[in-house]
């Protein structure tokens, strides 16, 4: 039985209201159209010329980095700031956690200096989960907890803001199809990309990748499998490109970048199979010339530098929302 | 209860606010969603050249580590310089006062105004702020539990409903 008691999704509170984000699996349209929503009203606080609101006003958010990364860290610092919270960064790789202190101990210690937000980065699969769990166990459900990546398992700010990235292209997902391409295997932002995606309505979504960078059973989730990138990429509205993960490869997964590059990597020529108005999104950091081609990644197709720009905005909605529930 | 009619009191705010308004240099801003209807109205009717701004105040409420976010936010957009601008803030109804504050503050993050106004349809009582109206052209007296809201038909014609809570 789990600290979470009788509630079945362990991200929301007995209100049905989001307490926690930990995936985009399982959560219901309403709740995921209701963040894109209020995202854009979040967009505009970056015109102004003080470029805060007062909502987290006192309010302490630590950014738990137990792996390296620099947009995520700093779009959720900059989404906090703009919320007017106080923000700790915490790199914990360089921290206790190498002096031998346990991930909930490590929580303990900054539950007990009044945080009221923990933005977790983890290497290990359901870390934010254990947190947020443990927190509840602890009678300490009011410290929200917002998962921004955890190993193979999900990063939903990064899910949420591509969805607000195609929503803000296309509008309406009910007449999309939609193609992920290229390490799926390693890829927490793919599995969140296909919820979503799924979640919002999109009627086709493919996944493209050469089979060894598949995960087994990916067609189960509702996704058209395709091998071959050109047949793919055939009269698609979105492409979504992910990044190669060669750090966490293991063994010979790929022939080599080269290879990987002529079959997998988008180029203007590959792209043309898409529809004329096909967007090109990734989540960076980009590796030019092995999934994607320059001449793709900085021509007129590419909403890549939105992508970013709208991150915070959907950051900040979602620290809002969870900080007011 | 009979209601005020709401289309005169957008004509009767526009009259009382007329000769205290330059119409190259004042501003309107209104509170969504009601408050910018009225702005609309009154824009026109007093052939203000610079365009109204409008503010949805769900950033700035006071009551949002009770009630949480707003559902329904909307964009804020003040498509002119605040700085020295002589503004006038529109709502429809003024109650407590602390949707005006919130206001306030939240157009004050755009620069520093030279002078605000508040222009109200009607003034319902039950202020818990020390805020006033400049304009203000009808006032009645409602109990807390009841909620007066401007609505818009579809022909775009403005009427006010009561709602008991």
């Amino acid at each position: 039985m789990s600290a979470f008691g009788k509630q079945s999704n362990p991200q929301l509170n007995s209100h049905g209201e989001l307490n926690h984000l930990l995936t985009i699996e399982g959560l219901p349209r309403e709740i995921l159209t209701r963040i894109l929503d209020t995202a854009a009203p979040f967009t505009e606080v970056a015109e102004r010329e003080v470029k805060k609101v007062p909502l987290l006003r006192g309010k302490s958010v630590f950014n738990l980095f137990f792996e390296n990364s620099t947009r995520t860290r700093t779009t959720f610092e900059i989404a906090a700031k703009r919320l007017s919270a106080d923000v700790i960064n915490l790199n914990i790789n360089t921290s206790s956690a190498n002096k031998g202190e346990t991930l909930l101990d490590t929580a303990d210690n900054l539950a007990a200096m009044q945080a009221d937000m923990f933005v977790v980065r983890h290497a290990s699969s359901g870390a934010p989960y254990l947190i947020a769990q443990h927190m509840a166990a602890t009678g300490r459900d009011h410290i929200h907890v917002v998962n921004a990546g955890d190993g193979r398992h999900a990063h939903p700010t990064q899910g949420l803001l591509d969805m607000y990235t195609i929503r803000h292209y296309k509008q309406d997902f009910t007449n999309l199809t939609v193609a992920i391409v290229g390490d799926v295997l390693h890829s927490r932002v793919a599995r969140s990309q296909i919820h979503a995606l799924l979640t919002l309505g999109v009627p086709e979504v493919r996944v493209i990748a050469p089979k060894t960078l598949l995960p087994t059973g990916i067609e189960q989730l509702g996704v058209r499998v395709f091998n071959d990138m050109r047949e793919g990429l055939r009269g698609v509205d979105v492409v979504m490109m992910l990044r190669l993960q060669n750090e966490r490869m293991q063994g010979a997964l790929l022939p080599s970048t080269q290879e990987y590059f002529k079959s997998y990597g988008l180029t203007p020529e590959k792209l043309a199979l898409a529809k004329p108005d096909a967007i090109v999104m990734h989540p960076g950091p980009m590796n030019r010339g092995v999934e994607i081609d320059s001449a793709v990644a900085d021509g007129g197709q590419a909403v890549i530098l939105p992508q970013v720009t709208f991150g915070i905005a959907v950051r900040m909605a979602v620290m809002a929302m969870l900080a007011g529930n | 209860m009979q209601l005020p009619d709401a289309e005169a009191l957008c004509a009767a705010l526009a009259e009382a606010m007329r000769p205290h308004v330059d119409p190259a240099a004042t501003a309107l801003v209104g509170i969504h969603t009601g408050g910018v209807w009225v702005a609309e109205r009154l824009h026109a009717a007093l052939g203000l050249k610079i365009p109204s701004g409008s503010i949805d105040v769900s950033f700035y409420r006071d009551d949002y580590h009770q009630r949480g976010l707003h559902a329904n936010a909307k964009t804020s957009q003040i498509p002119f310089d605040v700085d020295a601008a002589h503004i006038v803030i529109v709502d429809d109804v003024l109650h407590t006062g602390r949707t005006i504050r919130a206001a306030m503050n939240e157009l004050f993050d755009y620069g520093r105004p030279g002078r605000i106004d508040l222009a109200v349809l009607t003034d319902r009582g039950g202020r818990e702020l020390p805020i006033g109206p400049n304009f203000c052209p009808h006032s009645l007296s409602l109990a807390a539990t009841q909620v007066l809201a401007l609505e818009r038909a579809d022909d775009g014609g403005l009427s006010f409903r009561l709602i008991d809570k």
